[in-house]
């Protein structure tokens, strides 16, 4: 088992190097900060002298060492646009992003549970159609576009929802300022969770309604329902209890896929997140944050599936085995 | 009847000062990078200049100068100008306004990396009293006012002293926590009350500000919105006041739109193309430059791309400017391209390299396209690749394209800037043409540009900058396309929006008076 736990930390820290260096590799490419942070009229001495200064002349290789050096160290570096270290500045933008996800998480749940159960039960009724063809045109359109109509519609037109921004905020404590306190911060919520639910709804219709389909077909819940039990309970009971397993699993996943979402929806509502942090650095050229933000959620990721695996190892020895010399 | 009195009550607790209290809801493009007005020379920390600090003297909407942290001033000699400052000005730590914070100023600008190049023809000031002071420069200057209109006073005694990191107070970072990046004392109308940087700030206005006659906003909430269409949209739903810039595919729907006056107006940034002669034999010759000059429709671009929103150049100043030429007229006119190009004996043509950025200019990707389009008509076949900005200006240093675009804002809001950046011989120990990537050079040119910095009679400079855009209209040095507009967009709550603005784009919120 200890030999498990090392050869997964080892392949953890292999993944990260690459990480760090695919990172570094985009930054080379990205453009120049020092172009960013300095007047057009300003000399070319003077810019190289700031470029010597900050480091980037040297070859990639040495910046790449250095880098890896400090991060060691804890120190990711330091964003040139917010002067501040990019690891504060990725854990200050964090709560915004991470609320803005739960919310979506919570409205997916609350909506593709009843949904799919439905669909599974009364397939051919139509609501059930309609619900299942509605599900596939949100899909379908990109979520910038979702987002920018969303706001013409229900800020521009009926003048019901804030357009921007996260509204009033409450230090709940510190460094976290929460949105989720005040009804300013919860109507500035509405249409980015929105945006953001229907891209995830539709999958998890679909999962629902399908294992729920698969579990009413199965003997106990046959036997449950001969038994003359309340319809209810034998679907949310027997039924429905077991569904969960696989959407729970395929939810972790997409979890990954959201944060991913909230790039585009966070850039069109001006939701101040990680994810339009990680825009705008590019946009800057603030090489540095981009980096920074690449190797933490890259690291974030590695540490999260090396724990899991570690625990699968513990709970299921099949996986050791296949894992090591066999 | 009790019940009344205590709804009345709790009615006026509730909102103690709606009444007067006046908050400006801006959204712009992007926010300030710093508190520290010398970090960067950039349209951005110029605006917060304004709001935070005041400079010496300002730029009216007509392009003259007017007196602020400075009464009056007076032509001492060839080298000197003498200003009075205003006396009784506190700056926002509290401390008041003497000379020497002004030479103070000074002094760092010079320091700073971005500035230093603006106030290179500065010599030390001399200080005469608390409220006068000698500006000198090493030669004869012409332009020691409109460069004054970048000196906005610091506190000196505010920004004196270790912070904490154990730098001076007064050190100059760009990449870094600084005391100056994060704390400011300026004499200006508004202090910086809260600041999250890229999201969000809070002006308040300073209640000891000297100047009783200005607009009447108390609060100004400053959320930068990069995002085109949320800004517009925001506009639209009433959730922000004013917004700048605004996208141009968006002016008719805001000029339709109730309640919601659209301002824009010619800028001074001049969109061109330079055409490399070094790289390419065939653009040494004067013709087919001329020729290139001939098949660009420009005033086409501008109907057709950029919907009208911008004025027709022929030549680099805009109007106002000393060296504008009004003689000067665009040419189009593709038979005589043709012509000029026979005569250049390259009938047959050539294909030649392009690069434009994609998102610097307005329309930048658009106008390459046509222009392309255009050269094609002449036998010029062109390669075009155009990148982000970000990548955009070391390819350009780099000169990897024969024809590469470059628009150009006068910082000194004077002709001969242009031509120092962009048409005088490049010269690596003087730095002038720094941004010519045509490789143009001329004599005349540098002999005219040079004699033009230190000649202090306007009549006999406007003549020297009026030959010299006549020379480079001739030559055809470059392509020329057109200026900007400018444009912002605000809430009729804004009374006087359109005296506030100008063409340098710094929109004088202090002034603003709103309903």
């Amino acid at each position: 088992m200890f030999a498990f736990i090392i050869r997964r930390v080892f392949q953890a820290l292999i993944v990260m190097l690459i990480i760090s260096l695919l990172g570094f590799a985009i930054k080379q490419s990205v453009g120049d900060p020092v172009r960013e942070i300095t007047g057009i009229s300003v000399s070319a001495e003077e810019r190289d002298a700031l470029r010597e200064k900050l480091g980037l002349n040297d070859p990639f290789l040495v910046q790449w060492v250095r880098f890896l050096d400090r991060a060691v160290h804890g120190d990711l570096g330091n964003s040139f646009y917010f002067k501040r270290p990019a690891f504060d500045v990725i854990l200050s933008k964090a709560p915004a992003t991470l609320e803005l996800v739960f919310a979506t998480a919570l409205l997916v749940i609350l909506f593709s549970v009843p949904i799919g159960i439905y669909a599974a039960v009364r397939p051919n009724a139509w609501p059930a159609r309609f619900l299942m063809g509605a599900s596939i045109v949100g899909v379908s359109i990109p979520v910038f576009l979702t987002a920018i109509l969303l706001i013409y519609i229900f800020s521009v037109t009926l003048g019901w929802l804030p357009s921007f921004g996260r509204g009033e905020l409450i230090e709940i404590f510190p460094g976290w300022k929460s949105g989720f306190f005040t009804w300013d911060g919860l109507a500035h919520l509405v249409m980015p969770s929105v945006a953001l639910t229907t891209i995830m709804l539709p999958l998890f219709i679909r999962l629902v309604r399908a294992e729920m389909k698969e579990a009413l077909e199965t003997e106990y819940v046959k036997f449950a329902r001969a038994k003359g039990l309340r319809p209810s309970r034998v679907l949310l009971l027997h039924a429905f209890k077991n569904t969960l397993l696989p959407v729970i699993t395929v939810g972790g996943v997409q979890l990954g896929i959201l944060i991913a979402f909230t790039i585009l929806t966070e850039t069109v509502f001006q939701w101040k997140g990680m994810g339009s942090m990680f825009i705008e650095s590019i946009e800057r050229a603030d090489t540095s944050l981009t980096v920074a933000y690449m190797v933490f959620v890259g690291f974030i990721f590695v540490v999260v599936n090396t724990i899991v695996d570690v625990i699968y190892g513990l709970v299921n020895p099949m996986v050791r085995v296949a894992g090591g010399r066999s | 009847m009790k019940k009344m009195m205590i709804l009345f009550l709790a009615a006026a607790l509730l909102f103690p000062f709606s009444a007067g209290a006046k908050t400006l809801r801006l959204a712009m493009d992007a926010d300030p990078v710093s508190l520290d007005p010398h970090v960067q020379l950039s349209g951005g920390m110029l605006q917060y200049s304004h709001l935070v600090f005041d400079p010496l003297v300002r730029w009216t909407k007509d392009t003259k100068i007017e007196p602020r942290l400075a009464e009056k001033w007076e032509r001492m000699d060839d080298l000197t100008m003498r200003f009075y400052l205003r006396k009784g000005v506190k700056f926002h730590s509290g401390n008041e306004l003497t000379a020497k914070d002004v030479a103070w100023t000074l002094a760092r600008l010079k320091r700073s990396g971005d500035f230093k190049g603006l106030f290179e023809p500065f010599a030390d000031p001399v200080i005469i009293d608390d409220y006068t002071i000698d500006i000198k420069t090493k030669k004869p200057y012409g332009l020691l006012l409109n460069m004054c209109t970048y000196i906005f006073p610091m506190d000196s005694k505010f920004y004196t002293g270790t912070d904490k990191k154990g730098h001076p107070k007064d050190t100059i970072v760009k990449t870094e926590w600084s005391f100056a990046n994060e704390n400011e004392s300026g004499t200006g109308k508004y202090v910086v009350a809260e600041r999250e940087q890229g999201q969000k700030w809070v002006l308040k206005a300073f209640p000891d500000y000297w100047d009783k006659n200005t607009g009447n906003v108390d609060e100004i909430i400053l959320t930068p919105i990069s995002e085109d269409a949320t800004r517009v949209a925001a506009l639209l739903a009433g959730d922000v006041d004013f917004i700048m810039p605004v996208p141009p595919q968006d002016f008719d729907r805001i000029e339709k739109a109730d309640g919601i006056k659209l301002i824009t107006m010619t800028g001074s940034r001049i969109i061109t193309f330079q055409i490399n002669q070094k790289r390419r034999e065939e653009f040494k010759n004067a013709k087919v430059r001329q020729a290139m000059v001939y098949a660009v429709n420009n005033a086409g671009i501008v109907k057709k791309i950029m919907k009208g929103r911008a004025g027709v150049a022929a030549q680099n100043s805009p109007r106002g400017y000393q060296g504008h030429n009004p003689a000067l007229q665009p040419r189009f006119d593709l038979a005589k391209a043709r012509q000029l190009m026979k005569e250049a004996g390259y009938e047959k043509g050539f294909t030649v390299s392009m690069i434009a950025p994609n998102n610097r200019y307005v329309n930048d990707e658009k106008i390459a396209v046509a222009t392309a389009a255009m050269l094609s008509k002449i036998g010029i076949k062109v390669d075009l690749k155009t990148m982000p900005k970000a990548q955009y200006w070391d390819q350009f240093d780099a000169q990897v394209a024969d024809i590469q675009m470059i628009g150009w804002h006068s910082d000194t809001e004077d002709s001969a800037n242009f031509y120092e950046f962009l048409y005088m011989c490049p010269n690596k120990e003087t730095g002038y043409g720094q941004y010519n990537s045509g490789n143009y050079c001329n004599k005349r040119v540098d002999e005219l540009t040079l004699a033009s910095q230190s000649e202090t009679n306007v009549e006999k400079r406007m003549a020297m900058l009026q030959e010299v855009e006549k020379i480079l209209y001739d030559d055809a040095a470059f392509i020329p396309f057109h200026w900007q507009m400018l444009s912002w967009a605000g809430s009729d709550k804004l009374k006087n929006a359109n005296d506030i603005i100008n063409v340098m784009n710094f929109p004088y919120f202090g002034d603003l008076i709103m309903k």
